[in-house]
C-alpha cells in the first residue's frame, strides 16, 4: 500500500533561509540547540551511568565520570547481552510488532478516508465515538477479552504458530481509534478540489483513495507507524495478558529486560544497559520514516 | 524455519493485500446495488473492518465494564451506585481529581507548545532530522528506563553529602540546600509532569511537523514575495492551516492526561499527594480485588472526556464547512 | 499499464485472502493442541500419575510464573534443570512483577500456568476457595514434607486441613546488620542495649552519623520495608497473640500495641542518616550504603539477608566486613521470637509434569540447589549446605527460634497491606498524623477482612 514513488524534497524554503537576518540565524541555532542538549541531558545521564561501576553510581552523580580518572566498564552490557533468551525475545518482539504496526494502519486508513470523503447520517457522532474510546482504559478490556479469546471462548490464546494472532488483534483494536483519528484529520485537510476534479475525470473512490489520499498522507501515514511501532514495542502488559505469561518462549524484549533485575530490586544497574539495548530499533525506525517528512509531498501529487 | 515466522511474513503481506482487496471487492459489489443507494452503502463497507475490531476490542469490554460498575466486588450482585458514591466520597478521589486537572492543563499546554515550537524552530535548520531526533529519543525508551533517567535528577542525599541528582548538584552548587522534589507537594506533581513533558513533546513534534510539511511551499513563498515577515506567515498562514492538527495533539495530550498512570505508579505510587484516577483504578482492579469499584472509574472517565468530544464535533463541523 | 496493474493487485488480494484463510486456519489449531497451556502432548504417559520425582520419561512441559527474576530467576532454573534431565519435561518459566494483574485476570478467564508463585497466603486462600488452585495432598509425599518443614510453615501453606501451597525458600526478618570496622559493641542483649550502643558508636563517629539507616523508597511498593520494622516491635512488644490477631485482621490498629509499635518505628526514623526526608528519598537497595562509605553516616541496618549483596555491589564491602544480629528482645516473655517471610507455591493446573514438578521441587535435593547458589534459607531443615558463615548462622537463628512468625504483611489481605504501606509513608513524613493514619488503617481493615 506504500508502493507511491515519494518525491524527493523540494528544497523550498532554502531562499527564505539565505534571506533571513545573521543574527536571527544566530539565535535560532542557539534555542534548537539549547533545546536538544535540555532533552537529551537526562538520557544521557543514563547512557554514562551505564557503563559506570555500580558503587560509582551509587556514591556519585554522573558528570563526575566526565572527569579524569577515568573508570568505565562495558560490564552491564556484557550481562544484559549474555543472558540467555534476549535474543529470541528481540526476534519476538519484532514478530509481534510489525504486523501489529501495520494491521491498524491499513485498516485505519480506508476509515479515515471514508470519514473524510463520504458523507453518510451519523457520521461526526461515530467519529467522535471512535475518538472518545481512547480514553478506555486497557487494564478494564483484559477480563471479557481474554474470556472471548480465552479457554472459556474461542481459544485463540496458546503456543504454537498461532501465537502472536491474539496479541496482534488487541494492539490493532487499542491502536485503530488514534490511527484514524489522525488520518482523518490529516486526510479531511487535504484540498476539496483535488478530490472533485478527479471526480469529474471520472475516477471512483477507490481510485481517489489509492491515487490521491493515500500518497498524499505519507507523512501522516509515517508518523502513525512510528508511534505504533512504538507503543507495541514498549508494551509489556498487552503482551503478557494475549500471549499469556505461562507462554514464555513467546514474550517479547521488554518482558526479557523487566526480568534483569531481580524482584527485590538488586542488580538495577543491568536496566540502564537495556534501555538503550531496546531503544535502538524504535530509534532507526524513527531515522528511517523522517525522510517521509518532507515538504512538498502534496504539489508533487498533484502534479503527478 | 520458525513456524510463527511464516505466519508472521503471511500477515505482513497478506493483511495489507486483504485490506486492498476487499475495497475493490466492495466496489464490485456496489455495482450491483441501485446506484442511488450506492452513496449510502458505501461508507459502511468501507468501515466495517474498522468497525468489527473496535466493537471487539474496545466496546464489547466497555459495555462490559458499565455493566461491572454497578455490580459488587464479586460482580455478582447488582449495587446500584455504590461504586460511584464510593469514589466520590473516599479522601483519594478529591486529591486525584485535582491533581488530573492540574495534569491536563499543564503537560497539554508544555507539551503541544513546546512540540509546536520546536517543530517550526528545526525546520528552519539544516540538522533538523538530528535536532528531531534528539527530542524524539524519550518517546523511544520504556518508562522503567524514563524511571531511572529521571531518578538520577530528582535523587536526594542528605545536606552536606555529594549530591547524586543532577538537579540537586545544580542547586547546592549554587548554595541552596537540596529538594526532595518528589516527595514535597504541590511541587512534586509538576516534577512528575515534568517527565511526562519530556517524554511527549516528541509526540507533538512529530505529528505537528508532519503537518507543517503538508502546507505547500508556494503559499508560503507567495506570502514572503509579497512582502509578510516570518512572524506574519506563521500568525496569518501557518498557525490557521496547521490548528486542525493541534487540536488533534492537544486532545490526544488531554486523553494522556486524564489516563495519566505509568510514570506516578513507578515514581511515587500515588504517594505524597501525587495520586491520579489511573493509579486508584489499577489498585482497584488488581491489589483491592474490586472490580466492581475500578469500573465505575473508568466509567468516570469515559464521562469527562465528553466535553473535549464536543468541542471536537464542532471543529469538525466547521472544518467541513470551510473547506 | 493502468489495467495491468489493477489485474495484478486484485490477483495479489486474492492470494492473500487464502494464505489469510489459511493462517487463520491453521493458529486456532496451534492453539488447540496440546499447546494452550500445558502442552502435555507427549505427556499421556501415564507412568507419572504418582508425582514423586524422577518417574521416568514424562516429556511435555509445565508452564511456571513467579515473582523471581534476574539473579533469582537463574537460581530457579537451576533448581529445575536436574529434574528436566530426569524427566525429559521443560520447564517455561516465566518472572514478572505483574503477577497479580496475571493471576487476577487468569483466574477469570481461565488462562493460567500449570504452577506459580502466589502473591500470599491471602491470595492462595482466595485462588483456592474460587476452585482455581489444586490441593497437593495427592501429589506430594506429606509425611515427609511435615517432618521435614517448620511446621509453622506448613500451617500457612494449609487451607481446610488439605496442602494448597509449598514454600520454595525462606528468610529471616529483622536482622540488624552492622560494618565490623564501625561497631564493635557486640550482640546487644535488648532493644534498649541496642539504642544506646547505637548512639554511643554515632557519636564517636560524629558528623551527622545516626544510629539507623532507613530506606524506604520502592517504586509502587514504597513504604514496604518499614512493614518489617513495624511487625518486629509488635512481635517483641506485644508477642505472638497480638501479631497473630492485628495479622488476622481482629487487632484494630489504632489499639495501644499497634500505636506503641509505629511510635517506636518512629523513634527509629528520628534517628536516621538525613531524618525523614532521606529516609522516603532512599531506595531501600542503597539503605545500607553509608554503612560503609567514610565517614559512615549509620551503625546499623535492619534487612533480611538478601541486603548483604547490595552491600558488596553498590555499598562496596567486602566479604567478611559486615555482619549481624538478630531482633534483641524488647519484652523477656516474648524472647527468641523470630519473624520470617517465604515464597509460597502454588498448582493450578493438575497435569502429570506439574505434579511432578512441585512434588521435587520441595524436596530437600531440589532445594538444597538454590542454598548452595547463595541468596536464598531453606523452607526445608534438610538442607544445609550454606554457601557463607553469614547465611548458615541466619538459617540456624531461623531453625533456633523458639516464636516463629510469618511475616505479618505478607499475610494479610492485599488491600490492607497497600493500606499499611500508604500509612507508613504518611506517618515517616509527618509523624503528627498517627492518629490519623491508624484510624484510616482501620477503615481499611473493616474494608480488606470484610469480604
Amino acid at each position: 500500500m506504500t508502493a507511491v514513488t515519494v518525491p524527493r524534497a523540494v528544497a523550498a524554503t532554502g531562499s527564505a533561509r539565505r534571506r533571513r537576518r545573521p543574527s536571527g540565524r544566530v539565535m535560532l541555532n542557539v534555542a534548537v540547540i539549547a533545546i536538544m542538549v535540555v532533552w537529551l541531558l537526562p538520557t544521557f545521564g543514563l547512557l554514562v551511568n551505564s557503563v559506570r561501576p555500580a558503587q560509582a553510581v551509587a556514591s556519585s552523580g554522573w558528570w563526575n565520570a566526565l572527569l579524569p580518572p577515568y573508570s568505565f566498564t562495558i560490564e552491564n552490557y556484557q550481562q544484559v547481552l549474555s543472558r540467555g533468551g534476549i535474543s529470541q525475545a528481540f526476534v519476538n518482539s519484532l514478530l509481534i510488532t510489525i504486523p501489529s504496526t501495520i494491521i491498524p494502519i491499513a485498516v485505519a486508513a480506508f476509515a479515515a478516508y471514508a470519514f473524510s470523503w463520504m458523507k453518510f447520517r451519523g457520521r461526526d457522532v461515530l467519529f467522535v465515538v471512535i475518538v472518545g474510546l481512547l480514553v478506555i482504559p486497557l487494564q478494564t478490556t483484559f477480563v471479557p477479552l481474554l474470556n472471548l479469546l480465552g479457554p472459556k471462548g474461542i481459544h485463540l490464546l496458546g503456543a504454537g504458530p498461532g501465537a502472536f494472532v491474539a496479541v496482534w488483534l488487541a494492539h490493532t483494536g487499542y491502536g485503530l481509534p488514534f490511527a484514524i483519528y489522525l488520518l482523518r484529520n490529516y486526510m479531511g485537510g487535504l484540498p476539496r478540489e483535488v478530490f472533485e476534479s478527479a471526480s469529474i475525470d471520472g475516477a471512483g473512490h477507490a481510485t481517489a483513495f489509492f491515487r490521491l489520499a493515500l500518497p498524499m498522507s505519507v507523512p501522516a501515514i509515517a508518523a502513525l507507524v512510528i508511534f505504533q511501532f512504538l507503543f507495541v514495542w514498549n508494551d509489556l502488559l498487552v503482551a503478557l495478558m494475549f500471549i499469556g505469561a505461562a507462554n514464555a518462549p513467546n514474550l517479547p524484549l521488554t518482558m526479557a529486560v523487566a526480568s534483569l533485575a531481580t524482584s527485590l530490586g538488586g542488580d538495577w544497574q543491568l536496566l540502564m544497559a537495556a534501555a538503550f539495548i531496546s531503544m535502538a530499533l524504535p530509534l532507526i525506525v524513527f531515522f528511517a520514516l523522517q525522510r517521509y517528512f518532507v515538504r512538498g509531498i502534496t504539489g508533487g501529487a498533484v502534479k503527478g | 524455519m520458525d513456524p510463527r515466522l511464516v505466519t508472521a511474513l503471511i500477515v505482513v503481506v497478506g493483511v495489507p493485500a486483504t485490506v486492498i482487496g476487499y475495497v475493490f471487492v466492495v466496489e464490485q459489489i456496489l455495482r450491483l446495488v441501485p446506484s442511488r443507494l450506492q452513496a449510502s452503502v458505501r461508507p459502511w463497507l468501507w468501515l466495517l473492518p474498522a468497525l468489527l475490531f473496535l466493537f471487539v476490542f474496545l466496546v464489547y469490554p466497555t459495555l462490559n465494564t458499565v455493566i461491572l460498575s454497578f455490580e459488587d466486588k464479586f460482580s455478582k450482585a447488582f449495587v446500584g451506585l455504590n461504586n460511584y458514591n464510593y469514589f466520590f466520597t473516599s479522601p483519594d478521589t478529591l486529591v486525584s481529581l485535582r491533581n488530573n486537572i492540574i495534569w491536563l492543563v499543564v503537560l497539554t499546554f508544555l507539551a503541544v507548545g513546546g512540540g509546536l515550537i520546536i517543530a517550526i524552530l528545526v525546520d528552519r535548520v539544516r540538522y533538523e532530522s538530528v535536532a528531531k531526533s534528539v527530542v524524539f529519543v524519550p518517546l523511544a525508551i520504556s518508562f522503567v528506563g524514563a524511571s531511572i533517567i529521571w531518578r538520577f535528577v530528582y535523587d536526594y542525599q542528605p545536606p552536606g553529602h555529594a549530591q547524586t541528582g543532577l538537579l540537586n548538584a545544580g542547586i547546592t552548587a549554587l548554595g541552596f540546600q537540596p529538594i526532595t522534589w518528589i516527595q514535597d507537594a504541590p511541587l512534586n506533581t509538576i516534577a512528575l509532569i515534568v517527565v511526562a513533558v519530556w517524554t511527549w513533546t516528541g509526540f507533538c513534534m512529530v505529528i505537528l511537523s508532519a503537518a507543517l510539511k503538508g502546507i505547500s511551499a508556494e503559499l508560503l513563498e507567495a506570502a514572503r514575495v509579497d512582502g509578510a515577515n516570518e512572524v506574519q506567515v506563521f500568525r496569518k498562514i501557518t498557525f490557521p492551516l496547521l490548528l486542525p492538527t493541534v487540536a488533534v495533539v492537544a486532545t490526544t495530550m488531554i486523553i494522556t492526561a486524564l489516563k495519566a498512570f505509568d510514570i506516578v505508579y513507578v515514581m511515587t505510587s500515588g504517594n505524597y499527594d501525587t495520586n491520579v484516577i489511573a493509579n486508584q483504578m489499577y489498585k482497584e482492579l488488581f491489589t483491592n480485588s474490586q472490580p466492581g469499584r475500578a469500573s465505575a472509574i473508568a466509567v468516570i472517565l469515559l464521562l469527562l472526556i465528553i466535553p473535549v468530544m464536543v468541542i471536537n464535533i464542532r471543529r469538525f463541523r466547521e472544518q467541513e464547512a470551510i473547506r | 499499464m493502468e489495467e495491468r496493474t489493477f489485474r495484478w493487485r486484485r490477483t495479489a488480494g486474492f492470494l492473500a485472502a487464502i494464505a489469510l484463510a489459511t493462517a487463520a486456519c491453521s493458529s486456532p489449531g496451534g492453539s488447540t493442541a496440546p499447546a494452550a497451556s500445558t502442552g502435555g502432548g507427549g505427556a499421556s504417559a501415564p507412568a507419572a500419575s504418582g508425582g514423586a520425582a524422577g518417574s521416568g520419561s514424562l516429556g511435555g512441559t509445565v508452564s511456571v510464573i513467579g515473582t523471581w527474576t534476574g539473579a533469582e530467576q537463574d537460581s530457579f532454573l537451576a533448581m529445575v534443570a536436574p529434574w528436566e534431565a530426569q524427566t525429559g519435561a521443560k520447564v517455561q518459566y516465566t518472572g514478572t512483577r505483574d503477577i497479580n494483574a496475571v493471576l487476577s485476570t487468569g483466574v477469570q478467564s481461565g488462562l493460567l500456568p500449570d504452577l506459580a508463585g502466589l502473591p500470599g497466603p491471602g491470595q492462595m486462600a482466595e485462588y483456592y476457595k474460587g476452585g482455581a488452585l489444586k490441593a497437593l495432598d495427592d501429589v506430594l509425599d506429606v509425611t515427609t514434607y511435615k517432618s521435614e518443614t517448620s511446621p509453622g510453615l506448613v500451617a500457612l501453606g494449609t487451607l481446610d486441613s488439605k496442602i494448597t501451597g509449598i514454600f520454595i525458600k525462606a528468610d529471616i526478618k529483622g536482622l540488624f546488620w552492622f560494618n565490623k570496622d564501625v561497631y564493635k559493641g557486640g550482640d546487644p542483649t535488648t532493644y534498649d542495649d541496642l539504642l544506646a550502643k547505637g548512639k554511643e558508636t554515632a557519636g564517636t563517629i560524629g558528623g551527622d552519623a545516626k544510629t539507623f539507616c532507613v530506606g524506604l523508597e520502592s517504586g509502587a511498593a514504597t513504604g514496604w520495608p518499614a512493614t518489617d520494622w513495624i511487625e518486629g516491635f509488635v512481635l517483641h512488644q506485644s508477642g505472638p497473640d497480638v501479631y497473630d490477631k492485628w495479622t488476622a485482621g481482629q487487632q484494630k490498629w489504632s489499639t495501644p500495641e499497634i500505636k506503641q509499635a509505629f511510635e517506636a518505628f518512629g523513634n527509629v526514623i528520628a534517628n536516621s542518616f538525613g531524618g525523614s526526608k532521606n529516609v522516603l528519598a532512599t531506595n531501600f537497595v542503597a539503605s545500607g550504603d553509608h554503612l560503609f562509605s567514610s565517614p559512615p553516616g549509620c551503625v546499623f541496618v535492619n534487612h533480611a539477608t538478601f541486603i548483604t549483596d547490595a552491600f558488596k555491589k553498590t555499598g562496596g564491602a567486602k566479604d567478611g566486613q559486615f555482619d549481624f544480629f538478630p531482633f534483641p528482645d524488647i519484652n523477656t516473655s516474648f524472647a527468641g521470637a523470630v519473624e520470617g517471610s517465604g515464597d509460597l507455591f502454588g498448582m493450578f493446573n493438575d497435569t502429570p509434569q506439574a505434579k511432578s514438578l512441585i512434588a521435587y521441587l520441595s524436596t530437600a535435593q531440589a532445594q538444597s540447589i538454590w542454598v548452595g547458589r547463595g541468596g536464598a534459607l531453606s523452607a526445608n531443615k534438610s538442607v544445609t549446605n550454606y554457601p557463607s558463615e553469614i547465611l548458615k548462622k541466619a538459617a540456624g537463628d531461623l531453625a533456633a527460634a523458639k516464636i516463629f512468625r510469618f511475616d505479618a504483611s505478607d499475610n494479610m489481605p492485599q488491600a490492607m497491606n497497600d493500606a499499611f504501606f500508604k500509612g507508613i509513608v504518611t506517618y515517616t513524613k509527618d509523624p503528627s498524623t498517627l492518629d490519623t493514619v491508624l484510624t484510616n488503617l482501620d477503615a481499611a481493615q473493616t474494608a480488606a477482612y470484610g469480604g
